[in-house]
């Protein structure tokens, strides 16, 4: 009889958590979405800048979105300065959150790496690597034998389709466990005075002379000074009841896991070419994205064609996952910008402010949205490091293009 | 332990197999569960939370505990012991949670079939054989799978008569008369785990692993059934459902029906003296199966406060103690059951407890293809509701439990299936007895002051008192409580646990389960290997290799090979000795001052034709391209409507009406797709046609100031010379006796010409150019470094998606005549028209030796400040020159063009690399060598 | 995996397709008459709604036609296929 596996068990949530109640009719602060986002808002509009009249409406059950759903990875070694450093300053955040929080959020900085397979990847990939380190994050440029050393059961033969030339690393990267992430910010911000309403649908934005007054709801009409959209693959049609049209597309992303396994996958691997990101988790299950939907959809499940294909790129990636088994699939519905990069700021409607289209990217960025979509609403005016996601770079065509880089999304 | 006689194992033959080290024996027709409980195995797992024993619980896929290891022939992490059919040589252990990967590559085969039929039938028991046979009856193309090795499903393991004959017998005879049938497949060891869109269900059928290590290699172990059927009838049965007592995860509590399969189907007892604590008739029936099979039944524990069904009298006849009214408060006993305590008072001492809290229609599939599920109060379980898809639940499966019931049911939903696709045949309905069965009680829970020990998800350890903490800290909905405690997430998915988590939840919030609901019903049904999945798309299958007409003399000549796209391009052809660098100086420098021959067959060619093709063209290039005249070449840059380069390349006219395009090599589908889509979508007056002809042509760049001179011994009948042949003009001529067109155009700068012949004559013509042993191959490293020197761009390289003509230095590419052109608007945005845009420079290291590795950055100034530094822009291409005897680099640069002769600083590893900025043409910028 | 009815050769797995977005998005006109604004509409906004959906798909391992479906992106049935150029009809 082998003994108990270390990892095989996770730590205790708290006695007390939230209490999901009733609506007011009136609230200083409506966030629409009570997912990662939403609740980090929350938090943060309490805390940093002391408001505290809120309410978070979740049409569903709290976290119940894209934030139970995602494979929960963490890292900022994006490209663009403007993406680094919004996403910097998330991890900068994550690094602190279990403290901050009390919660135990398993946020664990096991490392990702990007793996390059064509000489084009090499290059966009040290280019990566190098502005990573002007902008401070920290990020290595490993040849096959060091991705080996990182990850021994990488194959990296030169003799497979597409075979691995090298990868980036970012040690600092990781995972956490979403569902701690969600009810510790959710337990936070209600200790603080913010109330949560589940099965609550916003069915309508009510504006009045160009300024929101409130949001219409499946539960009744609620009253708000200020309304913030953190409905992601929903934000279309939410915007859409007060005008407002936004350059996004939902569609349906899938991701699976294993069973649990003894551990054997220590780090977090993304390969972009051949399309596969997966880790490890605590309880030794492997967590793995698929592709996205090419149609858009709101079904929030896939196609099984997409897993299939999957599931040939992880193996020639990890021959040894040939006998694990998928125990469990499920999609979300994420939105989609044209330049794979999020919409964060103020809208034509004063007083209504949105943050969208993190597409497969938004758990990472979770604490520094939260952050910073707070001080935008808080203040009327973007954060700093939000600035750069406005509505309006779509217009003047200054966009932040993480298409062209090569660590696109997740 | 093994009954003498009974069951549907062959008896005449032993197996041998081992568990956790020791030997064992059993027969074929066994699963490793039922011959480990022949074998008097108790305790075959460790739980994963609290480190408690478990034991066998189930006899199905549904199995919660016995989730083992396999170790040999092959180790195969966390299978149900309950679906391993045994088989000789079979090595496994008991696990605590964690399965175990091997450590070697999976030496077996996996494979893929798809299929199309008029009605699948899911499930080969009375129900979904009833089905099969009333839509087979018809004609219709039928579709059975089923999980397990013969068909019958629960007939298999009860003593029940069809039309006259013993179940099984009827259902070996039904499966027989179905396979008969031209129309019809009946799919064995195939689990239908997914149900998608259209009617789109997947399966996995097991072809090879009850064979052990005897399994023929050439076999696919599994394989994944792609199915899409008009109409689905789902006749998956039911899972039978726990009661959460104290102590109910200890080894000896089983479900009761599974009980009765054991003895029934295995010919094997479970344990020696029962007790059974069951709210529903079947459990009675089990019951008295178990007696009649040699088990000591020594109480029913029944809470309905009257039970009288006609198995209820039946027990009393034997003798059996019927406590109605009555609930089972604990099992008890060190390891395994000892002693069982009731409400009664009574401690009953048994090995074995069979417990039945009600029955479950298996409505996974059901829920997946969009289906609602409705909670029936007087079952006290989820029965499908509607679904949009055409599907119908049968049998079990949608509730009716008695096997007269499923057997109509069956017939009905077969018929109707079979409908949609021919006309109706009347069939009758297979007879088996009736039974007046007394209501069933919906039983959860047995009150208790502490619920510590009461399990409701024996693989994740979950109790109620966990539940209990759940709703405790302010979860209302039964996915936080799920996520709080981890219930319903193990390897079984809660197939047992998952309602009874959600009535424990409901009663802890005094709430009704019908409004609390239950959680997603997700793919896979069952856990289906990711190898299956993979199928064949697996190594050289994984994506197509593309490889030229020329590619056995590239390999023959010893190239190394890089992947553009899908194909194989020759990267440089070292000599003995030579590293690359030394090569490509080498193929350099044939280039520059030799002659040298390079493979470029994979550029994309797309045949435009029609009459309107020269004004398709002109909408598509930003340069003008109608005007270009037959026999002549024009280099030309397409954008998309945002206005950032997509692709390059070069146009020449064949025709009046025929222009050929040429693409980069990686890029070639997306740009015929591109024009396509503007052509099919935006402009279909325009008399187009498009043609891929990649494939048809074999191209061969022949460079250097050699050239003229190797083309004219090869075409004698060809004017080579500069005036006859100018820059940028085709000629057809034969080329070493092949028909060819041969174009003036240089990506080097060099005088330079494109041979293009069909790509059966590509190697005769690549032959004959090596066989005048003046030519010296290239690959695209040397293609790189000859375009770099003379600052002609790579799409894809030297550009990101974020970068306009004017960006590249190519402004001249960009017409001013034409009044619009794809791209064209967005030249005119605050961004793109801003003076500091990054732009495409050439850089000189001050130190020629240093090569600056691609990717590098640059930055203003010699020392670096504190993060973030401000960045200027970055390498796209650099190189070692041959021709400038020195390296050298190419890149984007914020301002670039105003920046010649600045210097900037490359930090390259812990330095500062200084370079100046220069034009990006540094080779032969006069234009001088192209007519050689 | 949809089941698309392709208008050319009939119903074919949705692996065979690509997609392509909105239906009915006309190249402007005369995009030197836009402002940025409209222009700015042009790239980068599409509808993007929860029920019928007027999209686009090329048949792209198939007959390369591109043609026009209305599909309910909330449950993916597929109303209907037409042909480009055709109006959009009315969803039954």
């Amino acid at each position: 009889m082998s003994p108990r596996p270390p990892g095989a068990d996770l730590p205790d949530h708290p006695d007390r958590l939230w209490s999901a109640g009733e609506p007011k009719s009136s609230y200083d602060v409506v966030i629409v979405g009570a997912g990662g986002h939403g609740l980090a808002t929350a938090y943060y509009l309490a805390r940093n800048h002391g408001i505290t009249n809120v309410a978070v409406l979740e049409r569903g059950w709290l976290a119940g979105g894209n934030m139970a759903r995602n494979t929960t990875i963490i890292r900022s070694n994006y490209l663009w300065d403007e993406s680094a450093g919004i996403y910097e300053h998330a991890l900068k955040l994550w690094e602190g959150l279990e403290d901050e929080l009390d919660y135990p959020l398993l946020f664990s900085q096991r490392g990702v790496l990007n793996l390059a397979h064509s000489l084009q990847d090499v290059r966009d990939g040290v280019r990566r690597v190098e502005a990573n380190r002007l902008n401070g994050v920290d990020a290595e440029w490993l040849d096959p034998r060091q991705v080996k050393e990182v990850c021994p059961i990488v194959e990296i033969s030169p003799d497979v389709r597409y075979p691995v030339m090298g990868g980036t690393f970012q040690p600092r990267a990781g995972i956490a466990k979403h569902d701690y992430v969600a009810w510790g910010y959710a337990r936070a911000a209600a200790a603080l005075g913010v109330e949560f309403i589940e099965n609550c649908e916003v069915t309508g934005l009510r504006v009045s002379d160009g300024r929101i007054t409130g949001v219409d709801t499946t539960r009744g009409s609620i009253a708000a000074g200020r309304v913030a959209l953190c409905a992601a693959g929903h934000t279309s049609v939410v915007a859409a009841t007060a005008g407002i049209d936004l350059p996004l597309q939902s569609h349906p992303l899938q991701a699976l896991v294993s069973e649990l396994l003894e551990p054997v996958h220590p780090t977090v691997v993304m390969s972009n070419a051949v399309h596969v990101y997966v880790s490890q988790a605590h309880k030794g299950e492997l967590v793995m994205g698929a592709g996205i939907d090419a149609a858009n959809s709101y079904r929030q499940r896939g196609a099984f064609h997409i897993i299939e294909r999957q599931m040939a790129a992880a193996l020639e990636l990890f021959p040894i996952f040939a006998r694990a088994h998928v125990l469990r699939t499920w999609g979300g519905v994420v939105d989609v910008t044209p330049d794979a990069s999020p919409i964060v700021g103020l809208t034509p409607v004063d007083g209504l402010y949105l943050n969208c289209g993190w597409g497969t990217g938004g758990f990472k960025a979770t604490p520094g949205v939260g952050w910073c979509f707070a001080h935008t609403v808080a203040h009327d005016e973007p954060h700093p490091l939000a600035a750069p996601f406005s509505l309006d770079r779509f217009v003047t065509g200054a966009l932040v293009d993480e298409h062209g880089a090569a660590a696109v999304a997740h | 332990m093994r009954r003498d006689g009974g069951g549907r194992i062959d008896r005449s033959r032993e197996l041998r197999f081992r568990f956790d080290g020791q030997e064992y024996t059993g027969h074929p027709g066994d699963t490793l569960a039922s011959a480990l409980l022949a074998n008097g195995v108790r305790r075959v797992a460790t739980s994963v939370r609290l480190g408690r024993p478990r034991g066998i619980f189930a006899a199905g896929g549904e199995e919660p505990n016995a989730v083992v290891q396999i170790e040999e022939p092959f180790p195969e992490p966390m299978l149900p012991a309950t679906t391993v059919e045994l088989y000789d040589g079979l090595v496994a252990s008991s696990l605590a949670g964690q399965g175990r990967l091997a450590a070697g590559p999976d030496p077996a085969r996996y494979d893929a079939v798809h299929a199309h039929c008029d009605v699948l039938v899911v499930g080969a028991g009375p129900a979904g054989l009833a089905a099969a046979r009333a839509a087979a009856a018809t004609g219709a193309r039928v579709i059975l799978a089923d999980d397990q090795p013969e068909p019958g499903g629960s007939l298999l393991g009860s003593r029940d008569e069809v039309d006259g004959v013993p179940g099984a017998d009827w259902a070996a005879a039904t499966a027989a008369d179905l396979e008969g049938r031209p129309e019809v497949r009946v799919l064995r060891r195939t689990t239908v785990f997914g149900y998608y869109d259209d009617n789109y269900l997947v399966a996995v059928e097991r072809r090879t692993n009850h064979l052990g290590a005897a399994a023929p290699a050439h076999m696919a172990r599994e394989r994944i059934w792609r199915i899409r059927a008009r109409r689905v009838v789902l006749a998956t049965g039911a899972h039978e459902r726990p009661i959460a007592f104290a102590g109910n995860d200890l080894p000896g509590v089983m479900l009761a029906g599974a009980a009765r399969t054991y003895a029934t189907r295995y010919g094997v007892l479970p344990g020696r003296r029962a007790v059974v604590f069951a709210a529903n008739d079947g459990a009675h029936a089990a019951a008295l199966d178990l007696a009649d099979a040699g088990v000591d039944v020594a109480a029913v524990v029944d809470p309905r406060p009257a039970p009288g069904g006609p198995w209820a009298a039946r027990l009393r006849e034997r003798g059996v103690e019927l406590l109605a009214g009555h609930v089972v408060t604990a099992a008890r006993g060190d390891g395994q059951v000892s002693s069982v305590e009731t409400s009664s008072g009574a401690s009953i001492d048994a090995d074995l407890l069979l417990v039945s809290g009600g029955w479950n229609p298996v409505v996974h599939l059901y829920s997946q293809s969009g289906g609602t599920l409705r909670y029936d109060e007087t079952i006290g379980t989820l029965v499908p509701d509607g679904s949009g898809q055409a599907v119908e639940a049968a049998g079990a499966a949608r509730g009716v439990f008695a096997l007269p019931g499923c057997l109509a049911d069956g017939t009905g939903a077969g018929a109707r299936a079979a409908s949609a696709s021919r006309p109706a045949r009347p069939v009758d309905v297979p007879r088996a007895e009736e039974t007046a069965e007394d209501a069933p009680l919906a039983y959860w829970l047995v009150p208790a002051a502490d619920y510590t020990e009461h399990f409701v998800d024996l693989q994740r350890d979950v109790t109620v008192a966990d539940v209990h903490r759940a709703t405790g800290a302010g979860l209302r909905s039964v996915e936080h409580v799920k996520r709080y405690t981890t219930a319903g997430t193990a390897h079984d998915q809660g197939k047992t646990s998952g309602l009874l988590t959600s009535a424990v939840v409901a009663e802890a919030l005094g709430v009704p389960v019908a409004e609390l609901g239950t959680t997603t019903f997700r793919a896979p049904y069952q856990p289906v290997s990711f190898a299956a999945l993979a199928g064949r798309d697996r190594g050289a299958l994984h994506d197509p290799v593309r490889v030229t007409a020329l590619h056995e003399w590239h390999v023959a000549n010893g190239a190394l090979f890089e992947n553009v796209g899908q194909w194989k391009r020759p990267w440089y052809y070292p000599r003995p000795g030579e590293d690359m660098e030394a090569a490509v100086l080498r193929e350099c420098a044939a280039a520059r001052e030799g002659v040298a021959a390079m493979d470029a067959s994979t550029l994309g060619k797309i045949d435009v034709i029609g009459p309107d093709a020269g004004e398709f063209l002109d909408r598509l290039y930003t340069n003008l391209m109608s005007s270009l005249k037959v026999g002549s070449v024009r280099y030309g840059v397409m954008c998309r409507p945002d206005g950032m380069v997509f692709d390059d390349g070069t146009v020449i006219r064949v025709a009046d009406d025929h222009f050929l395009v040429t693409t980069t090599t990686g890029n070639a589908a997306a740009v015929l797709d591109w024009m396509e889509e503007w052509l099919q979508t935006e402009w279909p007056w325009l008399r187009v046609h498009l043609t891929s002809v990649t494939e048809q042509w074999a191209t061969v760049a022949l460079v250097g100031p050699g050239s003229r001179e190797v083309l004219a011994g090869l075409a004698p009948g060809l004017a080579v010379g500069v005036d006859d042949f100018p820059f940028m003009t085709w000629r057809e001529a034969e080329v070493a006796g092949v028909p060819a067109r041969v174009c003036r155009i240089s990506f080097s700068g060099e005088l330079a010409f494109e041979i293009n012949v069909t790509s059966w004559d590509g190697l005769r013509l690549w032959t004959a150019i090596m066989d005048t042993g003046l030519v010296t191959p290239y690959g695209t490293e040397t293609m790189h470094v000859l375009r770099a020197e003379k600052g002609y761009p790579i799409v894809g390289q030297d550009t990101d998606g974020t970068v306009t003509p004017h960006d590249l230095g190519m402004s001249w590419v960009v017409s001013k005549k034409k009044p619009d052109f794809v791209g064209k608007r967005s030249f005119s945005r605050a961004d793109t028209m801003r003076a500091d845009r990054k732009q495409l420079v050439g850089l000189l290291p001050e130190d020629p030796e240093v090569l600056l590795p691609e990717g590098t950055h640059l930055v203003a100034t010699g020392t670096l400040p504190e993060p973030p530094v401000p960045m200027l822009g970055h390498v796209t291409s650099s190189y070692r020159s041959a021709a400038l005897g020195r390296t050298f680099a190419l890149a984007l640069v914020r301002g670039g063009q105003g920046r010649h002769g600045e210097r900037l600083y490359a930090p390259v590893g812990d330095t500062l690399v200084p370079v100046t900025v220069t034009s990006h043409v540094l080779y032969d910028p006069e234009g001088a060598r192209r007519d050689g | 995996m949809l089941l698309i009815p392709c208008p050319w050769c009939g119903p074919r797995e949705e692996a065979e397709f690509h997609y392509g977005g909105q239906a009915h998005v006309a190249y402007p006109e005369d995009p030197a008459a836009l402002s940025d604004e409209e222009w700015a509409r042009y790239l980068f906004f599409r509808d993007n709604p929860k029920g019928v959906f007027a999209e686009r798909w090329s048949h792209s391992a198939g007959c390369r036609r591109w043609f026009n479906a209305l599909r309910d992106t909330a449950t993916n049935q597929i109303h209907g296929v037409y042909r480009v150029g055709e109006p959009r009809p009315v969803a039954s």
